[in-house]
């Protein structure tokens, strides 16, 4: 098993590659939600570099140890930009999603990670200002546990 | 494009391409240094830039290093794979490599044009999304589409409109039709419609002019009163059973078109006024008005004044979005109205009137002609009375500053939108998505419009959401080439990224059986236990099974889990070079 750093989940890993900003995963999905941030990038909407997407077909084919890896490597934040009601494969999707994050958030909570980094949204293909501003204020709330933890 | 080849230290052979895109990313991000980053990174043995990685030459120059560098992965890093996977996939195969060893970084709408203010904050992030790329394509495996044959027969779910023009279009192309159709006759709702907008085309006589070239065609096999009730099988031969007069038929398809239309919003008792006397549904209007001769009668009495509401049962909480048809179907029926019977008066209460295109010259016409429109607040809308079969309509119209009217009309016209159909038994036997809508979903509205996530069944038609009659039309159509491009090839290929098991990690505990809807995965004997298995032709590849394993013993082929915990922890490796 990977040891975990010392600064895993305290918002205080390494200097972010690009920026100085709290640096976030976001799991996106290729048919819905990415072309949503797509379209952010399309109209030129600005948000922190910081913030890097993995594209997968289907939110709820998120593994809940995918998240922690990530927190426990160095992201400050996970963000889930979901299919929500508009997933083209499974019907319950957003139930299966929130289990999904109940479940990392068991996890993340066994292993002394703070809760609020971890955050799910509902983002369809066309949420371009939504997703903007849901990235932008996480990385606002990360940067102020950051605080806290300082 | 410079040279940048650097020996491979690891196992596999690389090749990066990084795109300016003219400026479009170059402009943001120094390209230059994205290549000197990765140019050393373990396994990548080829690091190019280009101005346009898409162009004919390029591709070239790609698809000849794969040959000559003997390259088993390929990274480009460019726009959206939105745009391109499809390119490059051809590319990777013309140069001989497997499609799906391809990987393209998002360093345009991810990185360059979001980060316009930031040249060194998004060459940082380009860095890290091409480590990315390249992390998950060191451990690409190569994936052959499942090749099936097809049987050379569509079924086609619904006889209205689009169902009807769907079925000629495939026997056109001399492919065999079965036609299920739940009534008793063809022609669903536009069978029952007089003269439609925009141009006066009788609906009776359109439905009977497509019934007739069906019946003219041989290839096109018709059930009415009958229903599907199951659907087996895998992609390109499915067996569709179909109930029809109390026997169970079983249709041998590789192709199905559901076509299955609407329902007419009916209105709460009381909703405006629904229930009494003169208080009429826009379905049932256009009924009347084709049945009524000329002046215009209703119960006995003729009918001097009209009041039409719109948007009811529309653009609320219980049906957000506007079926966007209704606000040029009832003008037309008043113009329909004016044309029999020029003295009746007719008052439009409207919200939003949305006569798009080239309906926009009926609403016109109709102001032309003497109708009266009146706007009302969404928060306010118009109330409607009766008193002693006396009907009275109160609204308070923003055109005229607010002043509260009062209109006695003889007939009350509620504008009634498409809400869907009860099809619960079709979409359980086909595992048809269902939107939050309720309407059936395509894969993407406007990239693949009538394809479902089921592979081999499509949608067309009013059943993914409010369409006109010549949309419905548009769409059937599309469904039957949609359909035909598959079965006259006579094999079909499938997307290889399906989910696999690792037998060995498996414990049969059956968690993912319950997972898949699409009944893809099923418990088969190994040896004296029972492990997961997947059928790949019935996988969509959602993944939505993967995180239900609590031994890990599902992947996505190329969503791996070390595929992404090595995306991530690249993403994590500092930028500088």
């Amino acid at each position: 098993m990977t040891p975990v750093p010392a600064h895993a989940g305290t918002g205080r890993g390494p200097r972010a590659p690009h920026g100085g900003g709290p640096r976030v995963l976001v799991f996106s999905t290729n048919g819905i939600s990415d072309p949503g941030i797509d379209l952010a990038g399309s109209s030129h909407m600005h948000y922190p570099t910081e913030v890097v997407v993995i594209s997968l077909p289907c939110t709820s084919g998120v593994k809940p140890s995918w998240i922690l890896h990530a927190l426990e490597r160095g992201f400050d934040g996970v963000f889930i930009a979901a299919d929500g009601e508009e997933c083209a494969y499974l019907q319950d999707c957003s139930e299966r999603s929130a289990g999904i994050v109940e479940r990392a958030q068991e996890l993340m909570e066994a292993h002394g990670i703070d809760g609020r980094r971890l955050r799910m949204a509902a983002i369809c293909s066309v949420c371009a200002e939504p997703f903007t501003r849901q990235v932008r204020a996480f990385a606002g709330s990360l940067a102020g546990l950051a605080e806290v933890a300082a | 494009m410079s040279d940048q080849v650097t020996p491979s230290p690891g196992k596999r052979r690389i090749g990066v391409y990084v795109c300016h895109c003219g400026g479009n990313i170059s402009d943001y991000v120094d390209v230059d240094r994205v290549i000197d980053a990765v140019k050393d990174e373990a396994d990548v043995v080829v690091a190019r830039d280009a101005m346009f990685t898409c162009s004919d030459v390029t591709q070239e120059e790609i698809a000849k290093d794969i040959r000559e560098q003997g390259l088993d992965g390929l990274v480009v890093a460019s726009c959206s794979p939105k745009l391109h996977t499809t390119t490059f996939r051809g590319v990777a195969r013309r140069g001989g490599l497997n499609p799906y060893q391809y990987t393209q970084a998002n360093i345009r709408e991810q990185c360059s044009w979001a980060h316009t203010d930031d040249r060194e904050g998004a060459t940082g992030k380009a860095i890290s999304l091409v480590r990315a790329a390249v992390a998950r394509t060191r451990l690409s495996e190569p994936l052959e589409p499942l090749v099936v044959e097809t049987t050379g027969r569509a079924v086609v779910v619904g006889g209205g409109v689009a169902g009807m023009r769907a079925a000629i279009g495939l026997a056109d192309m001399g492919l065999g039709v079965f036609l299920v159709e739940r009534e008793a006759e063809l022609g669903g709702w536009v069978g029952d419609l007089p003269k439609m907008f925009p141009n006066g085309t009788d609906g009776h006589e359109l439905a009977r002019r497509l019934q007739d070239e069906i019946h003219r065609r041989p290839a096109i096999n018709v059930f009415t009163r009958a229903e599907v009730v199951e659907k087996t099988g895998t992609y390109g031969n499915y067996q569709v059973t179909v109930r029809a007069g109390g026997e169970q038929i079983r249709l041998d398809v590789g192709q199905v078109i559901v076509a299955t239309g609407f329902a007419s919003y009916e209105p709460e008792p009381g909703e405006f006024g629904y229930g009494a006397p003169g208080v009429v549904t826009l379905a049932d209007f256009t009924r009347m008005l084709d049945e009524a001769g000329s002046p215009l009668v209703y119960h006995g009495r003729p009918v001097k004044t009209i009041a039409y509401i719109y948007c009811v049962g529309s653009r609320n909480e219980t049906h957000p979005y506007c079926s966007r048809y209704c606000c040029s179907a009832a003008v037309h029926a008043s113009l329909l109205v004016t044309a029999a019977d020029p003295g009746v008066r007719q008052y439009h209460l409207y919200r939003d009137m949305r006569t798009y295109g080239r309906h926009e010259l009926e609403y016109i016409e109709s102001r032309r002609r003497g109708s009266v429109y009146m706007k009302f607040a969404d928060d306010e809308p118009p109330l409607v009375t009766s008193d002693d079969g006396s009907l009275r309509v109160t609204v308070r119209d923003l055109l005229t500053g607010g002043d509260q009217l009062a209109i006695g009309p003889d007939l009350v016209v509620l504008v009634t939108g498409m809400v869907p159909r009860d099809n619960a038994e079709l979409t359980t036997a086909l595992k048809l998505p269902v939107g939050l809508d309720g309407f059936f979903n395509e894969i993407h509205p406007k990239l693949r419009p009538v394809e479902t996530v089921v592979d081999g069944v499509s949608i067309c038609g009013a059943c993914q959401g409010p369409k006109t009659v010549a949309e419905s039309v548009a769409s059937g159509l599309a469904a039957a080439a949609q359909a035909a491009a598959v079965l006259k090839r006579g094999v079909a290929e499938l997307d290889p990224q399906v989910t696999f098991v690792h037998p060995e990690a498996c414990t049969g505990c059956g968690q993912c059986v319950g997972a898949c809807p699409y009944s893809a995965i099923s418990l088969v004997e190994r040896g004296p236990a029972k492990v997961a298995s997947i059928d790949a032709a019935a996988c969509k590849g959602c993944g939505g099974c993967v995180p239900s394993c609590p031994e890990d013993a599902i992947d996505l082929a190329g969503y791996t889990d070390a595929q992404i915990r090595s995306m991530i922890d690249s993403l994590l490796v500092g930028s500088e070079t």
